[in-house]
């Protein structure tokens, strides 16, 4: 098949590149660009599952949930959970990073079990922290009490503040081996002769850390939280299984209670209107994002 | 001093990584005698096996629950999204890379950013789109939906693999006579044969991770995949069947484990958007 050099259909890269891409862009406007807007417009309807129906609701689904303490509750547990989780995992994962750049013995099988976290399904794993945090059968509590710590007893999941904690726990525990391998990426982009400089001018191992490393890191670590910041503030499966949101819709995040409302409770309007207060997390990740992008390009042209 | 403070650091790493998996392993292959002893009864150690391991778990998972069923559900949404996830994004890769020329890099941000919007701001939507096409209750609906979380990450994974594959071949086969259909069917393939792989395990360990829109979509025992039936419908009513349940959980993790082990360097490259500049 030997075509004349000739701009025929063949050649002409801006066609042959717009039909490439087209099923993709279908794809992506059509189930989830008109999905999202959708899921704006629900939230200013009265749509319930039962019925095809779509009546405007103006903001009444917005005043019926600023009104409703479980709501806020929920409002603030996200921010709670996202926010603690993330702090957990910056300075787990600077220091797992930190472990990780050394060689030690048995280094291979440590790197495979810092993936699993992340590599198990959110649901088995969240199965399996409500065994260990099980209200009779809880290990923690066995260990702290054969360890002399604790002398009462920790009702892990029924009681609110200690099941923050327990959720916390968990999304940090999910999340920070994601941020560590990130992280350690950053650090081997360093280029050693700034380590090396630091070190010659007799810049010890904290001083090399906080003054040299972590500030050339911070665009790294910055992309670690962001995901970390989507990932925790927008997942149900970790809540839903480890406590439904109880006890008594106390440990609700947004998308448990936006499932419970919508899905669950049929409200759909009400749901997507919950669902909505996702969005400001998701706006400052994605300004952060394009931050970091635009930065790195500025950066890329040294 | 100083091995001493990291051998310390690395221990603590992997006791807290791991340790979760180590009590599914212990939790599979105990006895119920030795799993159901209160946690106030300090003489017995749950960390250990105190009784002979059974295999009694194991037997009623896959011989006595749905498993297996969830099994081949999850192999059949796998294949599925994985056979449309290349049709589209591996085309659409190759456009943003080498042919829409300066706006690729903009439009490929664009489909990339679509990735964050999560399945929890898009599920009550889609609950309403699925019932209006009867997709209700059906793996057709999983099939459907998960491609809009695996094309934009295949498709931005795929435009910056082809971006460190050097153009000269594909130049070359230009010389050569070929059109530049010719070279985007003939020579081309070959080049991306990696980044294909890459995408089929991403659609691969996505599915086996979703949980959200199977929630939503699935209300049948019998249809669910397994990350949905494992902690939903292993558990009856208010009975747990935590040797089986960890079992469930224990056999899901190592295939997982083991994908992510081998292409962990290629995710992260897609995560990192070039932040990170090797």
């Amino acid at each position: 098949m030997t075509l004349p050099p000739r701009r025929t259909f063949a050649d002409r890269e801006e066609v042959l590149g717009a039909v490439m891409l087209g099923p993709a862009l279908a794809y992506v406007i059509l189930l989830v660009g008109v999905p999202f807007v959708f899921a704006i417009l629900l939230g200013f309807s009265n749509a319930t599952a039962g019925s095809l129906s779509f009546g405007w609701a103006g903001l009444n689904n917005y005043r019926a949930i600023l009104d409703d303490p479980i709501f806020l509750r929920a409002l603030r547990n996200s921010v709670i959970v996202t926010v603690g989780s993330q702090v957990l995992v910056v300075i787990l994962a600077t220091a797992a990073a930190q472990v990780f750049r050394a060689t030690f013995r048995g280094k291979r099988f440590a790197r495979f079990v810092l993936l699993l976290p992340w590599a198990v399904p959110v649901s088995l794993a969240a199965i399996a922290w409500t065994w260990i945090f099980d209200s009779t059968f809880s290990v923690v509590n066995w260990t702290l009490k054969a360890a002399g710590l604790l002398h009462g007893w920790l009702y892990w999941l029924g009681d609110p503040a200690l099941a923050l904690f327990a959720i916390i726990i968990v999304q940090a525990w999910r999340i920070f081996p994601f941020a560590t391998v990130i992280v350690l990426a950053g650090l081997s982009s360093i280029p050693q002769e700034i380590v090396e400089a630091a070190i010659v001018d007799g810049a010890g191992f904290w001083r090399r850390l906080f003054r040299v490393e972590l500030p050339l890191l911070l665009p790294v670590v910055a992309v670690a939280v962001l995901f970390g910041v989507v990932y925790t503030a927008t997942d149900l499966g970790v809540v839903y299984i480890l406590t439904g949101g109880g006890p008594a819709n106390t440990t609700h995040v947004l998308p448990t209670l936006a499932f419970q409302r919508g899905i669950l409770g049929a409200d759909l309007g009400q749901g997507a209107a919950i669902a909505v207060f996702l969005l400001p997390f998701l706006i400052v990740v994605a300004i952060g994002m394009l931050r970091l992008a635009h930065r790195t390009e500025v950066g890329g042209a040294r | 001093m100083k091995r001493v403070a990291l051998y310390a650091a690395a221990l603590g790493i992997v006791i807290f990584a791991g340790f979760p998996f180590y009590w599914m392993l212990v939790t599979s292959f105990k006895q119920n005698r030795d799993l159901y002893v209160g946690a106030s009864d300090l003489s017995h150690i749950p960390w250990i096996f105190n009784d002979p391991p059974t295999l009694e778990h194991v037997k009623l998972l896959l011989g006595q629950t749905d498993f297996p069923r969830w099994v081949l559900n999850t192999l059949v949404v796998v294949v599925a999204v994985a056979v449309i996830t290349v049709a589209v994004a591996v085309p659409a890769g190759y456009s943003l890379a080498r042919l829409v020329g300066r706006w690729g890099e903009r439009m490929g941000m664009g489909i990339f950013f679509t990735y964050l919007i999560p399945p929890t701001l898009l599920f009550v939507p889609f609950s309403r789109l699925i019932s209006l096409l009867g997709l209700q209750d059906s793996l057709g609906a999983l099939i459907l939906i998960y491609p809009t979380m695996t094309i934009p990450f295949c498709t931005w994974l795929v435009m910056g693999f082809l971006r460190s594959v050097p153009w000269e071949i594909e130049e070359q086969a230009m010389i050569d006579g070929y059109s530049r259909l010719a070279v985007i069917l003939k020579v081309a393939p070959r080049l991306i044969v990696p980044g294909i792989l890459t995408v089929v395990v991403f659609s691969f360990t996505l599915v086996l991770q979703e949980f959200v829109y199977a929630l939503t979509f699935i209300s049948s025992v019998n249809k669910m995949t397994v990350s949905l039936g494992v902690p939903i419908a292993l558990v009856r009513g208010d009975v747990y069947h935590w040797g089986a349940l960890m079992a469930a959980a224990l056999f899901t993790s190592i295939p997982l484990a083991i994908v992510y082990n081998a292409f962990i360097d290629r995710f992260i490259q897609g995560f990192t958007m070039g932040a990170v500049k090797g």
